[in-house]
């Protein structure tokens, strides 16, 4: 038996040490970081994060990239709103509907999504891209640019109801990270992502649809876009064009810092969760310590480099486009 | 002029080139032949660079030389004319023939294009290619890239002292007769300038342009012939000149195959240029072996069973159903397993474990509403794992830390647990080791005996013959022979050669 500290080992477990490592650095730095006030905090600044990476994580690991979380959470959030304060304005009403119907349009975004991007034969890079522009440009239409707010308590409960010190957001985003674990481990949606990821040529030689596999990948994702899109919502009270602005940055860099390759076919939910906690815990801890946003953005910028050049095997990689 | 003496080359576990020795003197013309494996490739690579031989040596005019790469190998006057056309389609035909050259035509970092232009119209003068330089490749024929092709190594002749030798790979696959007699005028007045070493398939072509012909067989030269003695059946003789060895393909358990409905059945069957009017049954039991050169249809054909590629022309039926669409989907369906040429790339999914890939094609068996039945998938790995003796440590081995051989298991396993009884295999002993062919060969015989129809593409023509139970011999995509193989009854290698070139 060889060393146990091999390569693959470390790079399996890198993004969790770099987890503990900086929690340890912020906790030496300003022991007010090391609180359970201060964790449920990044909790509520995670949670949506973490539904919006946990989308594109299935994208990743097909070797694709979707790119249009901002323009579908955006929409998400404006529909959401609308449909809730016309049903009622609270979820003790008929107004819960809003809540599906949210899922649904984030759904149908992402089937519009993967159709683009599979029957036209567009990158998935572009269809996306493009796609998220259109939905941003969508809310806005839908809002003329003013902000809807959503005020019923019940609904705010998300975030001002707290279990244990955490709100009632964190616990969702626990259980909706937990259906996509089922999704990636226990179904053959979940393993026709990898096997697609993996050798896509194989995948089709098996007699795998993989461009239903695509399709269906995107809108999966689009559902949670959506879910994200409710708990920023929940987050703030507010729904607007700009509700997604910034996910597109902090969910790919989270997916990439978590370890799961951009390549496709290695990674997986739970990377994509040390990937937001680390993202989310600089951003905190920064704060905490008093440094300026600026040197936040450089430093995130900064350890996607990191992530990219620690989990690639150059040596292998002739050609990057 | 040119010579190699005693040059030697090994690949783990295969000794490629024994003891070459070879020579092409000034203005000639020198052939090579010999059956798929038997080393020109790696001669050639040699030859112009892109392998170092680990024994012998290389002289040119008497002065011993070594070369690191091609690009030494082209300083000392020997340029290579690739089968797959080496030129970039979307850059102009000046810029191909002068590509990583281009530091004679810049001034002041600017490139002076009416310099390179008049530069290439006197390189294209030399191949009687009358174009503008500044067309764009990809707008060219074929016949015409080979001669840009050839321009852009006759620019050695101006960069280089000395002589020149050229080698020509396969020049004449993509050509139509017409073009193939211009480009053999054209080398022959080449020979002014230049040697030329002219491998193809086609040994009446090489016959017709070479002075003299080497003759390959498994990395040894076992004869040279001049043009005048040449005669094509005493050089394909020499070519293959083996016995199959019955043991080792497991002759003695081939049994007749039954004679019922047709698993496959191809009526008139044609795809576009790749093959024609190819028609054929394989009954369950049976193993049916496409043998031609590379290019001459074989892939095409179990691409088409599989439903990879579809047919222009004619009827394709699978258990009686005619094929309407075809897609790998309809052909997983219809029970058709595929045991492609490259493992790495459509046989296994590495960072996919042992069941994972074992149940990729048959996930729709293991699972309900679309969640997965875990634990019957293991039970099944480990059943295939008994039956098929793959060596792993457990279900849970990332199948790309496997070696070749068990690799091939697993993809076999994939299929003939899922109920395949069509099974394509090409090139299944691959870069296997003689021990993990064997197994091979066991688990071909096993899948007749339970009654599987195999459609074989060969890794050596003795595999071929040792295998099968009816062979088909291809040619530039249309059938040539068909042998029945009864044990005893085979044809000999030179049978199959005959016909395949």
């Amino acid at each position: 038996m060889g060393s146990v500290l091999t390569r693959d080992v470390l790079v399996k477990w890198a993004p969790l040490l770099v987890l503990i490592v900086l929690i340890l650095f912020f906790a030496a730095m300003e022991p007010r970081f090391f609180s359970v006030r201060n964790f449920a905090r990044i909790g509520i600044s995670s949670a949506p994060a973490l539904m919006v990476a946990i989308g594109v994580t299935f994208i990743i690991i097909m070797g694709s990239i979707d790119l249009s979380m901002e323009g579908t959470v955006s929409v998400c959030a404006v529909v959401f709103a609308f449909a809730f304060i016309a049903m009622g304005g609270t979820l003790a009403s008929f107004a819960w509907l809003a809540l599906p119907l949210a899922l649904l349009v984030g759904a149908a975004v992402g089937l519009l999504n993967g159709l683009v991007h599979v029957k036209l034969k567009i990158p998935s890079f572009m269809a996306s891209l493009a796609m998220g522009f259109v939905g941003t440009g969508f809310a806005l239409l839908l809002t003329g640019g003013d902000r809807i707010r959503v005020e019923d308590d019940l609904f705010r409960g998300l975030l001002t109801t707290r279990w244990f010190n955490f709100p009632i957001m964190c616990y969702v985003a626990v259980a909706f990270l937990l259906i996509a674990w089922f999704i990636q481990t226990r179904t053959t949606l979940g393993r026709n992502f990898y096997a697609v990821g993996g050798g896509e040529d194989l995948a089709h030689a098996s007699g795998l649809n993989v461009n239903k596999v695509r399709i269906l990948g995107f809108t999966l994702a689009g559902v949670f876009y959506a879910v994200g899109a409710l708990l920023a919502v929940g987050r703030i009270g507010i729904a607007e064009t700009a509700t997604g602005s910034n996910f597109m940055f902090v969910s790919i860099t989270s997916v990439v810092v978590g370890g799961t390759a951009l390549w496709g076919g290695i990674g997986g939910v739970w990377n994509t969760l040390i990937g937001v906690l680390i993202v989310n815990v600089i951003n905190n801890g920064m704060v905490v310590i008093g440094l300026p946003g600026y040197v936040q953005d450089g430093v995130l910028g900064v350890l996607v480099i990191a992530a990219v050049v620690l989990s690639t095997d150059r040596k292998s990689v002739t050609f990057v486009k | 002029m040119y010579e190699l003496r005693k040059v030697d080359k090994k690949f783990p576990g295969v000794h490629a080139l024994k003891a070459i020795d070879f020579q092409i003197g000034r203005g000639e013309i020198v052939g090579l032949v010999g059956e798929n494996g038997a080393g020109k490739s790696t001669l050639m690579k040699v030859i112009y660079g892109a392998y170092q031989a680990d024994g012998g040596d290389i002289t040119i005019d008497g002065t011993k030389v070594r070369f690191q790469n091609p690009r030494q190998a082209m300083d000392h006057g020997i340029g290579m004319v690739f089968q797959e056309q080496s030129l970039i389609t979307n850059l102009t035909v000046m810029e191909n023939i002068f590509l990583g050259f281009e530091q004679q035509f810049v001034s002041f970092g600017v490139i002076n294009w009416k310099d390179m232009a008049q530069a290439a119209r006197n390189q294209l003068a030399k191949v009687k290619l009358d174009i503008d330089p500044a067309t764009v490749t990809s707008r060219l024929s074929f016949a015409q890239r080979q001669l840009v092709e050839l321009a852009k190594v006759l620019t050695l002749e101006e960069r280089v002292d000395g002589d020149l030798v050229i080698l020509l790979d396969e020049p004449t696959s993509v050509l139509a007769r017409e073009e193939v007699e211009l480009l053999f005028s054209l080398v022959r007045d080449l020979t002014s300038r230049a040697s030329f070493i002219f491998v193809s398939h086609r040994m009446d072509e090489v016959l017709e342009l070479s002075d003299r012909i080497y003759v390959m067989k498994d990395g040894e030269v076992v004869d040279v012939v001049a043009q005048a003695e040449a005669n094509v059946d005493d050089i394909q003789h020499k070519m293959v000149g083996r016995e199959v060895d019955k043991e080792y393909y497991r002759e003695q358990k081939q049994k007749p195959y039954r004679k019922e409905a047709p698993l496959v059945s191809f009526k008139d069957v044609s795809h576009g240029a790749r093959y024609q009017n190819i028609s054929f049954d394989l009954h369950p039991g049976e193993v049916l072996c496409l043998v031609g050169t590379e290019g001459s249809g074989r892939e095409a054909v179990l691409r088409t069973v599989f439903g990879l590629e579809t047919p222009t022309a004619g009827t394709v039926s699978l258990k009686g159903q005619d094929v309407t669409r075809f897609n790998a989907q309809n052909g997983v369906a219809a029970g058709v397993g595929y045991v492609p040429r490259e493992r790495k790339v459509e046989g296994i999914v590495g960072g996919m474990n042992v069941y994972e890939n074992m149940t990729l094609s048959q996930m729709g068996n293991y699972s309900k509403n679309g969640v997965l039945r875990i634990s019957e998938e293991k039970s099944l790995a480990r059943d295939w794992i008994d039956r098929l003796s793959i060596k792993t440590p457990s279900e849970y081995k990332d199948c790309g830390g496997l070696s070749g051989g068990n690799q091939q298991k697993v993809v076999l396993a994939k299929w003939r647990s899922g109920g395949s009884d069509i099974i394509l295999l090409d090139h299944p002993t691959r870069g296997l080791d003689i021990g993990a062919k064997e197994d091979v060969y066991d688990m071909v015989r096993d899948m007749s005996d339970d009654g599987a129809g195999i459609i074989l593409v060969a890794d050596t023509l003795e595999e071929a013959i040792g295998l099968s139970h009816t062979i088909i011999v291809l040619k530039d995509g249309i059938e040539q022979i068909r042998y029945d193989c009864e044990p005893g009854n085979k044809p000999s290698l030179f049978d199959l050669v005959h016909h395949m070139i």
